[in-house]
Order: structure tokens, then C-alpha cells, then sequence
């Protein structure tokens, strides 16, 4: 039972960096425009400019 | 409208298209805000759908000399734009964007602070950590379920402990929106759905904190957090249709406040808000431009489309002295005209006025999901009340079971498959519709469709293609008709569009000329011609035989051809009923609706194009005052009506019909007050939207009546003690999925 004093915490902290992942990903505005990130992918004139 | 609506089209995105349809670049001078050394401009872009579109667009206002930033948000249709003060003339932003085919109305900058999306955010985030929490807690009230028997009650007390910690600040934030909506309702001494919910919410939390304190065996913290996942998700999903419809109505608005060209005293011009106009200013209108105000014209000689006021498709000439009212669209030559009142007294803010009166009638339509909350609330509550005294009075378990019981009650009663029935049908059928082509402003538009019985008409771009075409072409030579074509194809007035559509492409005569307010002359097969209005055609022709056949119904308008050695042909141009327009009409009256037309066009008209399509009951001439009166009578005799349209005149009775429908093609602020926008040729989408929306209404339906039963079966185990938490959480997801299931139904034709 013991195992529980360090899995439990192992949980928690793992959602949290989820949860964390999700709410920075929300304030940096990265759910502002979904069809335009979709769109975006596909676009390769960055390649053309480097080589 | 048929100059309106060559620029609104939503269909297809210019990049894939050749070229583009010339449209006038507005200035957005006025809209740009300055600050700190820089200068921003927000453009709201039509027509852009791809990746094509974002990097063409991005790269050319990058291309601009002293545009250091430039970013298009393809779902909200905005392009931010930034420079250093003073290097960009903003009017050569729409310009370049306008030669690359993309629409573009710049927005007030009053109304951007209201931009960001707030509310959305805050549903997000309390979704996301619902979702943690709920993931934790579910991990640990498993554990304790399967445990149960072996485990210790130490390690279960750990375990509740662990889970409060995690599930009541998560929760409480969570929560937020149902507390806040919940707070509000009951200040305004009623309840909605939320009550119960937040209710629900606090109690289990509650009850859950009382039983671990004295080492109960059951604590419900994860049911509380379902209960919040489920309902969020609903939520949000709810929420993402109002915010399209809202966005998509200010972009149409933002298209309205298009800028002025005002001349000063000497002569310079200079760009304006409509809203700044003064009585007495000077304005010049060039072709293409609209109205502002009312006023008169001082200066010029122009056709002009004035379908706005009356919904007649014919063009108008217009001279000095002469009275314009604001909307008024220019055709052919520029005038100059006297302000004679302002913005807000004008005709266009008058019609705004009225569908903002008929929008909120329209906004207090209850919906079907809080009807379905008004019946519920009292009903669980008093059966909570009633399970509460049942224990305390009939058995001696005592006060700690009956509490138990009674939240019990309230938690497995908590709405919600209610919370999910309605925003997860509307959202497939939204979709759904989508695809077809048809936009759905929000998810209460389709229960409203769903509920009339009368389908009102407007005659100009509706039931017609709003168009001039050609109405005598069998009586005229082919051989004629090219030729009158040749002059035609230079020319962008109606009635030369009108004779290019029935021929098709082809030559061009090299020299002509197209003469402001007469036609086009130029030489046709080696020999002088003019086609264009009767006076200016018969000055050259000394033939005067030419006649007009008595038995002719006068055509909504005329234009004539001559050739050096002919005698004139007059073409008749008439607008022509939309292809299926016929059939459509056909099959709403056979489902046993009426139908009706409305137009201000003139009677002989109207009564023509009614005999056509079949419909029996017309008026003519109406003002758009009279046509809401219309919708309102109707109304006040208990008739609900879908009102159908697309000029600016229909604006108001759009938006004081029950529902609303508009074709893409329509006025902006007509497709910014209908409930629906379709796309297409044809009429025959209000079959598919009203069939959809009919079904949607049957979905939410079954799916209440799924939560119903849900309930009676649920109810009394939680009533006489046997629910558990286990039983709870199963009872509470399984509800939830089968309710989201049968909305997907609808996804299949």
C-alpha cells in the first residue's frame, strides 16, 4: 500500500502538466482559429525560401 | 439586388476562380487605430477558404511597403493588420485585396472590444479542468468500488480525502457558469436549468464532505464532476453556434459602415463614416456605391437600382433635383447629391430599427430544452422534498438517510441528457445543413422553422433571379441577337448583362464605346450600330415604323438594337422565375402549407409572376412597413410564418417572422437577419431546411422523452435508498451517451 504514497501524487502531477498544457495552449490563442491551423499545414512557400 | 449580390457570394474562394468579380474597394481610413508608433486595421475578408487564400492574402499585404504584420484567422474570417504610422495608405490595403478578389469591410472600432471571445474561453477552461479533475477522482472511486470488502477503511479514507482535495475547488470552479447563470435567473425570481444543476452540484459536494467526515462508505464527488463534464460539453457546443451566428451577423454590419467620399467646399475629397455626414454635405456616389443618406441629386445624370425601397428589379434613371433615398445603389455614372438628413435619419437606419424591433420578438422564444426546465425543476424538486419527509416521517433510519436519499434523488434527476439533448441535435443538424449548403444562424432558428405553416415569399431575387433577362429572344434573330451582343459585352448595366447571359460568350465589337445613360454604339459586322434606350437608338434610325405590339404586357424594362440598314428590334427584358422555383412552391403546398407572396413591385408584375409560380394569394406594392404589418397580423391570428427573401426592404419583415430564410445571394443586412442562408441556383434548400429541422425538432423530442424515462426508472431506486454511486455514474454517462447517439442519427440522410 505504500506504492499509493507516491502513485497518487504521480497521477496528479500528470494530469496537471495536462491540464497545464491545455490552459497555456488556450491563452496563446492556438484555439482561435482551428480551420485556419488545418489550412496552414499546408502551405510549403517556406521551403521555396530556403533552399 | 442582383448588384449586391455578386459581391457576397460565399461560394467558392477566389483563388480557385478566374477572374475575380470586380468589386469596389472601400476605404478604411476611418477605421484604423493608433497606438504606440503603429497603426492596426481589422478587415473582416469574404470569400477566403483555403490555404491558397491565407498564403496569397498574408503574402501580398506582406508585399506592401511598411507591413510588419499580417495575419488572417480563417475561422473567424479577420485580417489583422499592422505598420508603422503613416508608411501605409490603408486604401491600398482593400485595393490589392480587392485585385486579388477578396471582399473586404472594416469594422468599427467600437465594436471590436466586444471581440474577444470571453465567454468561450471560460467554458473551455472549466471543461478542461473538469476533465482532470474527473480523470483523478474516477481513478480513485474505482478503486474504492472494486476494492469494496477487501479494502481497509484507512486506505478508503485516504482515498475520499485525496478525492475532496482534488474534486471541491475543482468543481467550484467548474461550475462557474452554471453558478452565475443561476444566480442571475433566480434574482429575476425565476429558475432555469441551471438551478438545478448548480443545486445538484453543491449538494453532492455536501453530502460527500459530511459522509467522509463521519467515515461514510459512499461520497459522490465524481458524480458532481460528470455531472459538470457532460454539461459543459453542452455547453460549449451551444455556445460555438450563437458565437458563428453572432460573428457572422457583425461582419455583415461591418460591411454597412463602408465609408463615404465627401467633398469639401474646394473640391477636395475626403473619406468619411456615413454616420458623419452632416445635412447639407456634399457626397459623391460613384457607380457602384450606394446611398448613404437621403438626399438630392445636384449633379449627374445615372441609373439607379433602388430594388431597396420597393424590390423593383428595373433600373431607374435619375437627374438632378431629383430625391435619393439612402441604400439607393449607383449604376452607371457618378452623381454628386445634397445630404438632406443624417445617418440616423435615413431610410436605411429606419429599416435597422425595424429589425431590431422584430428581432426581439423574435428573442422571446422560448426554447424547447428551458420549456422542457420549466416543466422539470418543480417536479424533481418536490419528488427530492417528498423522499426527504417520506424517510424522516415513515421510517426510523433517521435524518443523515433521508438527507443521503433525497440528494440522491436530486443528483441522478440532474439534467443531464436534458443539458445534451438539445445542443447535440442542433449541432448535427447544423452540420448536416452545412453541407448542403445552407447556414443556420442558431440552434432555436431550426425549432422555430420546425414550426411554421405559412411560407411568405418576396418576389425580386427570391422566387426570381433578381436579374434582367432576356424575355422576347424567340422573336428576335439569332443573327440580331449576336449582334446586339458584340455591343452588350463591354458594357456592366443590367440590361446588357440581360442579353450576354441568354447569348453566351462571343465577339466583341472592336470600337465601341459605351456612352453614359444611352447605350453602346460601335460598328457590328462592318456597319454603325447602337443598342441601348429608345430615344438615343432612334436618333440615327430614320425608320419610325418600329412598334410596340398593344397586346404585349408591358415588360419591366426595354432596350432597342439598330443597325445602319435595319430597321430597330426592341428587346424586352423581364425577371425570370428561378428554375425550380415552380416545383418547390408545388411541393410546400402539397405538405400542406400556405404560401404567399409579398412584393413592392408593381401589380401587373407581381400578379404575373404569382400565376407562374402558382401562388394564390399576392399583394403588391407593399412599402417594408406594410409587409411586417403583414407578418404581424399573421401572427396575431396565431399563423406562423417562415418569411423568405433577400433585398433590404424584406430586413424587417426577416426579422419579424417566426423563421427566416434568405438566399447567399441576398443584401447584406438581409443575410445578416435570417435565421438561414442558402446557397444556390434555386429555392428547393427551403425543402431540405425545413425537413431537417422538422427532424432535428423530433430528435430533441425522443431525447427528452429518453430523459423522461430515464427518470421515472431512476427516480424511485434513488427515492427508496438503492442508488449507489457506482449506480449513479453508470446511470449518468449511459443517459448521456444514448442521448448523443440518437442526435448522430441525424447525420445520415
Amino acid at each position: 500500500m505504500s506504492a499509493l504514497l507516491f502513485l497518487i501524487p504521480i497521477a496528479l502531477l500528470l494530469g496537471g502538466v495536462g491540464l497545464a498544457a491545455f490552459v497555456f495552449a488556450l491563452n496563446s490563442g492556438q484555439y482561435e482559429d482551428l480551420d485556419g491551423a488545418a489550412q496552414r499545414v499546408l502551405m510549403d512557400d517556406d521551403l521555396e525560401g530556403d533552399e | 439586388m442582383s448588384a449586391v449580390s455578386e459581391t457576397t457570394s460565399l461560394q467558392g474562394c477566389p483563388s480557385a476562380l478566374a477572374p475575380p468579380e470586380q468589386s469596389p474597394a472601400i476605404d478604411p481610413t476611418p477605421h484604423v487605430r493608433r497606438a504606440n508608433g503603429e497603426e492596426r486595421l481589422e478587415l473582416a475578408i469574404f470569400g477566403a477558404k483555403c490555404a491558397a487564400c491565407i498564403s496569397k492574402i498574408e503574402k501580398a499585404m506582406l508585399g506592401l511597403d511598411g507591413i510588419v504584420f499580417a495575419r488572417l484567422n480563417l475561422s473567424t474570417g479577420k485580417l489583422a493588420l499592422r505598420w508603422r504610422e503613416g508608411a501605409v495608405d490603408p486604401r491600398e490595403v482593400t485595393e490589392t485585396l480587392a485585385g486579388l478578389g477578396y471582399r473586404a469591410a472594416a469594422f468599427d472600432p467600437e465594436t471590436l472590444k466586444s471581440d474577444a471571445d470571453e465567454e468561450g474561453r471560460q467554458l473551455l477552461r472549466s471543461l478542461g479542468v473538469a476533465g482532470f479533475a474527473l480523470a483523478n477522482v474516477m481513478l480513485l472511486s474505482v478503486s474504492v468500488w472494486a476494492g469494496a470488502g477487501e479494502m481497509g477503511a484507512g486506505v478508503r479514507a485516504l482515498f475520499h480525502l485525496v478525492s475532496a482535495l482534488i474534486a471541491v475547488p475543482c468543481a467550484l470552479y467548474a461550475a462557474k457558469p452554471f453558478f452565475n447563470s443561476a444566480t442571475a435567473a433566480l434574482r429575476a425570481r425565476s429558475a432555469n436549468m441551471d438551478v438545478p444543476i448548480s443545486l445538484a452540484v453543491i449538494l453532492s459536494l455536501s453530502i460527500s464532505i459530511y459522509e467522509f467526515l463521519h467515515g461514510g462508505e459512499h461520497t459522490y464527488f465524481d458524480a458532481a464532476l460528470m455531472l459538470l463534464f457532460f454539461l459543459l460539453i453542452g455547453r460549449y457546443l451551444d455556445h460555438r453556434l450563437r458565437l458563428k451566428a453572432r460573428t457572422a451577423a457583425r461582419d455583415l454590419v461591418a460591411l454597412q459602415s463602408i465609408s463615404v467620399s465627401r467633398l469639401t467646399e474646394n473640391g477636395v475629397l475626403e473619406p468619411v463614416l456615413a454616420r458623419e455626414i452632416q445635412i447639407g454635405d456634399r457626397i459623391l456616389l460613384s457607380p457602384g456605391d450606394r446611398a448613404p443618406v437621403d438626399g438630392i441629386i445636384e449633379d449627374g445624370l445615372s441609373d439607379v437600382d433602388q430594388s431597396i425601397i420597393n424590390g423593383e428589379s428595373a433600373p431607374k434613371q435619375v437627374a438632378i433635383g431629383e430625391k435619393l433615398y439612402s441604400g439607393v445603389l449607383n449604376l452607371t455614372s457618378r452623381l454628386v447629391m445634397r445630404a438632406e438628413k443624417i445617418a440616423d435619419d435615413s431610410l436605411v437606419a429606419e429599416l435597422t430599427r425595424l429589425v431590431e424591433a422584430g428581432e426581439q420578438s423574435k428573442s422571446r422564444y422560448v426554447r424547447l430544452a428551458d420549456r422542457a426546465a420549466a416543466l422539470y425543476v418543480p417536479i424533481v424538486h418536490s419528488l427530492a422534498l417528498l423522499t426527504f419527509v417520506g424517510w424522516l416521517t415513515l421510517s426510523d433510519a433517521g435524518l443523515r438517510v433521508a438527507v443521503v436519499n433525497a440528494v440522491a434523488v436530486l443528483i441522478i434527476t440532474c439534467p443531464c441528457a436534458l443539458g445534451l439533448a438539445a445542443p447535440a441535435v442542433q449541432v448535427v443538424a447544423t452540420g448536416r445543413l452545412f453541407k448542403s449548403g445552407i447556414l443556420v444562424k442558431s440552434g432555436d432558428a431550426l425549432e422555430r422553422l420546425s414550426e411554421v405553416d405559412l411560407f411568405v415569399f418576396d418576389k425580386t431575387g427570391t422566387l426570381t433571379f433578381g436579374d434582367m433577362r432576356l424575355a422576347n429572344s424567340e422573336k428576335i434573330s439569332g443573327e440580331v441577337l449576336q449582334q446586339a451582343a458584340q455591343l452588350a459585352r463591354i458594357s456592366r448595366h443590367p440590361i446588357a448583362k440581360g442579353v450576354v447571359a441568354s447569348v453566351g460568350p462571343g465577339l466583341v465589337s472592336k470600337d465601341a464605346v459605351e456612352e453614359v445613360n444611352c447605350g453602346v454604339s460601335g460598328i457590328v459586322d462592318g456597319k454603325p450600330a447602337r443598342f441601348g434606350r429608345r430615344e438615343w437608338v432612334f436618333e440615327l434610325s430614320d425608320d419610325t415604323s418600329a412598334h410596340h405590339d398593344p397586346d404585349e404586357t408591358p415588360p419591366a424594362a426595354e432596350a432597342w438594337f439598330w443597325r445602319e440598314g435595319a430597321s430597330p428590334v426592341r428587346f424586352m427584358f423581364h425577371d425570370a422565375p428561378r428554375n425550380d422555383a415552380i416545383e418547390t412552391i408545388e411541393k410546400l403546398k402539397a405538405q400542406g402549407f400556405g404560401v404567399e407572396l409579398l412584393s413592392g413591385d408593381r401589380r401587373e408584375i407581381v400578379q404575373r409572376m404569382a400565376e407562374i409560380v402558382g401562388i394564390k394569394k399576392w399583394s403588391s406594392g407593399l412599402r417594408p412597413t406594410d409587409k411586417t404589418a403583414r407578418l404581424e397580423n399573421l401572427a396575431a391570428d396565431g399563423v406562423k410564418s417562415a418569411m423568405v427573401g433577400d433585398g433590404l426592404n424584406d430586413a424587417p419583415s426577416l426579422a419579424a417572422a417566426h423563421a427566416s430564410l434568405s438566399p447567399g445571394t441576398a443584401a447584406d443586412a438581409s443575410q445578416a437577419t435570417a435565421d438561414f442562408v442558402y446557397q444556390g441556383d434555386g429555392i428547393s434548400p427551403i425543402l431540405e431546411a425545413h425537413m431537417v429541422s422538422r427532424k432535428a425538432r423530433r430528435r430533441v423530442l425522443e431525447n427528452f422523452g429518453f430523459a423522461a424515462l430515464y427518470n421515472i426508472c431512476a427516480v424511485p431506486l434513488a427515492a427508496f435508498g438503492f442508488v449507489t454511486p457506482l449506480i449513479a455514474a453508470l446511470a449518468m454517462s449511459g443517459s448521456s451517451m444514448v442521448v448523443t447517439l440518437n442526435a448522430m442519427r441525424l447525420a445520415r440522410k
